[in-house]
């Protein structure tokens, strides 16, 4: 033993026997506790699913072998109106980001581009915003929204995520890194501060354009207070309120209709979610890590 | 030419400006002016039509104080922060650890941790009431397999709360799982390599040379779960309402029943003005003491 100590490759040596059965016994083990926890997180939707195409009394029994219906997809569809509330769930998404996109856009340049007195200042009041969360603030907000005649309408609901200090630092990150002489050639070429903003910032910022917007549709198809407390009627109400209402205990429909409605309304961007995770995943990781 | 410069420069600031604008005015209209409005009006009586409001100064705060669900409503908040940080930073750290090792069906596994997270509260709520229900819900059924009895989970004091907690868990895990995975696979390789040719054990190798390679990870992480133990409240409409006698609320859905249930504005106001307190001193900390290496030029 001492000898081979000595001969300078028997650290490996010793090692040896060790190695070729500890990982595959970490590997055995952490395959286990990873599908272990797997399966009980995605345990509870798998269950909802399954839930959702079986009778009331089959899903309360765990009745395996129980029949596949669609009568609760039935029921819960006529139980309220789901195409309306699709419809008012796609209307607000489009009109909140298409108004963070323009405004996002527009503040981010000029914070990225532009010398000004009392910039860095108007930036660091931005940021405050992050934290001064709009949840929080539902109650004079709710009182603006009305002062401004926006109660119960889409606007009402979404302008006031329009200038999320988020979008703006994401925005200003983005443009920060576009190359001076780029801005450069294209002002000497005649563009005016629009054509470059259009022609030079926008196009290089298109991956993150396109993860702000996943975040954002993601957030506000399933945000819930707010639109619970700015609106009340079927023609404004979202998804997620509509969802809440449907599920009340005192509307008395059972737990397989309550499944069923449920995967309803989160089916869209669920599907969307497992064709594109890999972009949704990058989209919150670049949205997170600034 | 120096005309010329100096009238360059105005015209830059100007459009600086006014590009600007439109942002400032909309966080003017509903985050400063919303937030300014609040204090201003927690300083006001709440006013009925015999008793016009009048200006009392701390007294909605002296009557906050005086509440019994407030100082309940705060205390479950801080049983909710205190449990769903650490222990969805802890889950969070296994999965991405689990997901970032070698191990068969890896895909389906980073997808089952990350799911939840897409879901509206709402909807997760509903999916978790099945499992909560008396007698029909599943964790009744499985606690019958073992000759437990049948647990109102959602209706009593002891567990409500605790329900709530574990749906918020579910929720928001996997969401930082992403962030740790990231990080993980910014970790060069050399080190691990280096770690067994010493013979490290993994043990010493996560806890030496991973976990603080992830710290900036968990603060940012942490600020997170942090942001959302105040606004995560969502699944309350759903499961519990806040009850059994106020054993499962939280603050701000205190907030929203003052304003919308009770019509109690000021009371409301004076609340949401303490929210904000603590969110400022996050906020202060968080970027005067741990962003101090962060440059945002």
């Amino acid at each position: 033993m001492s000898d081979a100590l000595k001969s300078g490759q028997a650290p490996l040596y010793v090692m040896a026997p060790k190695r070729s059965f500890r990982p595959r016994l970490t590997l055995a083990l952490d395959t286990f506790g990873a599908w272990a926890l797997a399966i009980v997180w995605i345990a509870p939707l798998l269950f909802a699913v399954w839930a959702a195409f079986h009778s009331t009394s089959d899903a309360v029994n765990f009745n395996l072998a129980g029949a596949w219906t669609l009568d609760n997809f039935r029921t819960a569809w006529d139980g309220a109106p789901w195409l309306r509330y699709f419809f008012n769930t796609f209307l607000l998404v489009s009109v909140v980001l298409a108004g963070q996109l323009v405004i996002t856009t527009l503040a981010g340049y000029a914070f990225a581009q532009f010398q000004f007195p009392g910039r860095d200042v108007l930036f660091i009041i931005v940021l405050l915003q992050l934290f001064i969360l709009p949840e929080v603030l539902i109650v004079e907000n709710y009182a603006m929204v009305s002062r401004l005649g926006m109660f119960d309408t889409v606007f009402g609901i979404g302008t006031p995520y329009w200038a999320s200090a988020f979008g703006i630092f994401l925005m200003r990150q983005a443009f920060k890194s576009v190359p001076k002489e780029l801005d450069e050639a294209a002002r000497i070429e005649g563009c005016s501060w629009f054509g470059v903003l259009w022609r030079v910032y926008v196009p290089s910022a298109k991956p993150t354009y396109l993860a702000y917007a996943l975040v954002s549709v993601s957030t506000h198809w399933n945000n819930f207070l707010w639109p619970l407390i700015v609106t009340n009627s079927e023609t404004t109400r979202p998804l997620t309120v509509g969802l809440s209402l449907f599920g009340a205990p005192e509307s008395g429909v059972n737990i397989s209709v309550i499944s069923a409605a449920t995967i309803m309304s989160i089916a869209p961007l669920l599907i969307a979610f497992l064709l594109f995770q890999r972009q949704f995943v990058q989209a919150f990781l670049r949205a997170g890590i600034k | 030419m120096n005309d010329l410069a100096r009238y360059e420069r105005r015209r830059r600031i100007m459009y600086g400006w006014m590009l600007l604008s439109p942002a400032l005015i909309l966080l003017s209209l509903f985050a400063f002016i919303p937030s300014a409005m609040t204090f201003w009006s927690s300083l006001f009586s709440r006013g009925t039509r015999r008793n016009p409001s009048e200006f009392v100064g701390a007294g909605n705060y002296e009557l906050l104080f005086a509440d019994p669900t407030f100082s309940k409503v705060v205390v479950n908040n801080l049983i909710y922060a205190g449990v769903t940080i650490p222990v969805s930073i802890i889950i969070a750290l296994a999965m991405a650890l689990w997901a970032n090792s070698k191990i068969p069906a890896r895909g389906f596994v980073r997808t089952a941790y990350f799911t939840p997270t897409i879901l509206p509260m709402i909807a997760a709520a509903n999916i978790w009431l099945f499992f909560y229900t008396p007698g029909l819900g599943v964790l009744d059924q499985i606690g019958a397999l073992f000759g437990f009895a049948s647990v109102n989970w959602l209706g009593r004091p002891e567990t409500a709360l605790w329900a709530v907690i574990i749906v918020t868990i579910w929720k928001e895990a996997g969401f930082f799982m992403i962030f740790y995975l990231a990080a993980l696979q910014t970790i060069p390789p050399d080190l691990k390599e280096a770690a067994d040719i010493e013979g490290t054990s993994r043990w010493t190798y996560t806890r030496r040379v991973v976990l603080p390679l992830l710290m900036p990870t968990t603060i940012f992480v942490a600020v997170n779960a942090l942001i959302n133990s105040v606004k995560l409240i969502d699944h309350l409409f759903i499961l519990t309402k806040g009850g059994p006698s106020d054993a499962s609320k939280l603050v701000l859905y205190y907030i929203w029943e003052l304003a919308f249930a009770f019509f109690d504005r000021p009371q409301a106001a004076a609340l949401t003005v303490m929210v904000l307190a603590v969110l400022g001193v996050t906020a202060a900390i968080k970027f005067i003491i741990l962003d101090r290496r962060t440059h945002y030029q």
